[in-house]
């Protein structure tokens, strides 16, 4: 799979900010207890009127801008997302229109919890190796909900980013990519529900770590390597402590993910997570730099790759978006009576 | 009455088990005890179990038989029961096997106690067990037990001095026991900065002055001892038992920083034990939340009432102090399924006096004392125990 990788990328996160401590406040709790104990300062909060067709937008145009491609020559779109604003009707349709790349296109909506994004990366690597493609385009983008009071509240937030995979103009091939995928309910929402329901502690232990250990775990195997030969890692982030502590537990250092780890800035972007967290590598990462990334979706299953920086990416004109460091610090904060409105949670005659 | 004697003990380890269901855990549990004693199933001549709310759960009820059928014995037709009484369903049990031991009815039963209580949510355990709170004059008006617990501790700080470092000093000695339990849930010291910063629950017990929502489940084999000897060579006699019942309600009680039920039950096992406390080698009491463990030591005569507080402080309960209390961790480290806790409390008290308690043997241990509580004090079971 030498040859089949990442050609472009692009990112989104919205502008709007709230605290953690804002939110605490709102609800009686102990603002730094909180912040500790989750390891977030602040969120992103979508604006009225963006949602994931929106940021999944913003992400291919980004991703389009920085390389040659005739939006023509992609062949594939497939979102990944738990918050499609429609719950029939594609998002893969709309970026499809948005970006020119209609009508000769496969598009499909995927959904795995966080890691749907990751998912698509997988069906494009396949459909280029198969070259029933020339390019694909992977995005995993989520506008995630959380009910009001709920832990989630502090952590879920927005934002997404955009890959073409394909196998011209490589900047980071991908070795190889592995799953773990087991049935776990740690995390849900039932069709009609407008939040999602989790098991508490049970999300922890045999759902995150497990998924995630053993799936970092095969895929080292699979490509004979250890951590240290990383130059980064890019864990799921439901929050700061997991990626810091998982990381730990497989051998990673904190210098390997800290440009990975965006959740204490941004929180929880679900199915964007991992992937804005590859986007803040590659904004850095030279040639020859080798890259692993552990995806994990509540349900429950876990996507890995193994990823190498080619020559190629001194060609990507990265400076035709906006890096991830540009958009963590380009924000406006909101507080919790802004945030209410923005995310609906206000009854309204 | 018949002498009776605890000839096999079992215990699951402590924690946040999510891949062992109710079944397994009982069966583990049961095979461990069975195996210990050398019994074979067409021995046994009963099985009470102790399970507070298995129903709200798991949604499990019914669950004598179900234990039975579990433990591969449903075509021996063996008479099973379960016995509740909130977190003292499990001393319970052990004392309804007692008891029908020593009336002669049975020579052989098998005691069990499980609750597996992380397969709800946090909030969801504590509403399930604030039921154990009378429901019309307690929890009707939104209180859950680490409220009416911290209104013990309240009064006693007021009545008798006593500090939040002294609470805090509970916790730390008991998670310097459990660190040394292979089954206890938090196998870890923690310092007494710690134990009096940690989180507020409900002013004054933090945290860390309260016990864990666990999975376990704990089984001993109880035997008439004339018959004892047959199958181990170290039976540990059962020489009191006693139960104590009161309000449910704490604001209904005489005294709320003491525990009449627990007074009660501990003068009826120290009278049938013959016994004082003085005699009392090392025991293991319902340490639910920090204060708790105190009360129980004013209540079961270690101390005088108000001095508990005083007597942690002086170290006289360690491990190597005068009398050590809850060597196993007690709930607080070990974990406290409840209906599990008054059973897996025995385990703990045999061990001792067998003398198999490895890093947490205390020297000498001839007797020991089990105290369990349900609710906020309206049952209490106690059981002292002796190396024959």
């Amino acid at each position: 799979m030498k040859d089949i990788g990442i050609v472009s990328y692009g990112a989104h996160i919205p502008r709007f900010r709230i605290k953690t401590e804002d939110i605490a406040k709102a609800w009686g709790k102990d603002p730094k207890t909180i912040e500790n104990g989750l390891g977030i300062i602040e969120k992103t909060v979508p604006s009225i009127d963006q949602d994931v067709a929106t940021i999944s937008v913003e992400a291919a145009r980004a991703a389009l801008a920085r390389c040659n491609i005739d939006p023509k020559d992609i062949g594939a779109i497939y979102v990944g997302s738990e918050s499609h604003p429609y719950a029939v009707k594609p998002t893969g349709t709309i970026v499809g229109e948005a970006i020119g790349a209609t009508p000769i296109l496969k598009v499909a909506d995927y959904e795995f919890a966080c890691k749907a994004g990751t998912a698509a990366m997988q069906t494009c690597v396949a459909m280029v190796k198969a070259d029933m493609i020339k390019y694909g385009m992977a995005i995993g983008a989520d506008t995630s909900q959380a009910a009001p009071g709920d832990a989630l509240e502090y952590a879920a937030s927005a934002g997404g980013a955009a890959f073409i995979i394909g196998k011209e103009n490589v900047i980071a091939s991908i070795n190889e990519t592995c799953s773990y995928t087991t049935d776990t309910p740690d995390f849900w929402r039932r069709e009609g529900s407008k939040y999602p329901a989790h098991g508490g502690r049970f999300t922890g232990e045999p759902a995150y770590f497990k998924h995630i250990i053993n799936n970092a775990k095969n895929l080292m195997k699979l490509v004979d390597t250890k951590p240290e030969d990383y130059n980064y890692a890019i864990f799921h982030q439901p929050n700061g402590k997991f990626p810091l502590k998982v990381s730990k537990m497989l051998g990673f250092t904190y210098e390997q993910i800290k440009q990975g780890l965006l959740c204490p800035y941004v929180g929880n972007t679900y199915s964007g997570a991992t992937m804005i967290g590859l986007a803040s590598v590659l904004d850095i990462a030279k040639p020859g730099d080798r890259i692993f990334l552990t995806s994990y979706g509540s349900g429950a299953g876990s996507d890995a790759f193994d990823i190498t920086v080619t020559n190629e990416i001194k060609k990507l004109r990265k400076e035709k978006a906006p890096l991830m460091s540009d958009m963590i610090k380009n924000k406006e904060y909101i507080d919790y009576a802004t945030y209410a409105k923005f995310r609906d949670l206000l009854l309204l005659e | 009455m018949r002498d009776v004697a605890v000839i096999g003990i079992g215990l699951t380890k402590f924690g946040e088990l999510w891949d062992k269901s109710f079944r397994q855990l009982i069966t583990e549990a049961g095979a461990k005890a069975i195996l210990d004693s050398g019994i074979s199933g067409e021995e046994i001549d009963a099985m009470y179990i102790g399970s507070m709310s298995s129903g709200r759960f798991v949604g499990q009820e019914h669950i004598g038989a179900l234990v039975a059928e579990a433990s591969g014995f449903s075509h021996l037709h063996i008479p099973s029961t379960r016995v509740e009484g909130a977190c003292a369903s499990g001393g319970l049990a052990v004392r309804q096997g007692y008891l029908s031991i020593a009336s002669g009815m049975n020579d052989i039963v098998v005691v069990g106690g499980i609750e597996k209580m992380n397969d709800v949510s946090g909030t969801a355990a504590t509403g399930t067990l604030a039921t154990a709170a009378d429901q019309e004059w307690e929890s009707f008006f939104g209180v859950t037990f680490p409220g009416l617990y911290a209104m013990i501790a309240r009064r006693h700080m007021h009545e008798y001095g006593t500090t939040k470092e002294q609470l805090a000093q509970v916790a730390v000695k008991n998670h310097k026991n459990g660190a040394l339990n292979p089954n206890a849930q938090y196998r870890r010291e923690i310092t007494l900065e710690q134990a009096i910063n940690a989180t507020m629950v409900a002013e004054p017990l933090g945290l860390l002055d309260c016990s864990p929502v666990t999975d376990g489940a704990a089984s001993i084999v109880l035997c008439a001892a004339e018959k004892a000897k047959k199958y181990t060579d170290k039976p540990i006699k059962i020489i009191g038992s006693g139960q104590g019942s009161d309000t449910l309600a704490l604001h209904s009680r005489r005294d709320i920083c003491t525990l009449d039920a627990t007074v009660h039950a501990a003068k009826m096992a120290y009278k049938q034990a013959n016994v004082t406390p003085k005699d009392i080698d090392l025991a293991e009491v319902h340490d639910c939340f920090t204060i708790a463990e105190i009360c129980a030591i004013e209540d079961l005569g270690f101390v005088k009432k108000g001095e508990g507080g005083k007597a942690i402080e002086n170290n006289i309960t360690t491990l190597d102090g005068q009398i050590p209390i809850n060597t196993s961790g007690g709930l607080k480290t070990k974990g406290h399924p409840v209906g599990a806790t008054g059973v897996a409390q025995i385990v703990e008290i045999v061990e001792q006096l067998r003398g198999e308690a490895d890093k947490r043997q205390v020297k000498d241990a001839k007797i020991g004392l089990a105290h369990n509580v349900g609710g906020s004090g309206a049952t209490a079971v106690i059981h002292i125990l002796e190396a024959m």
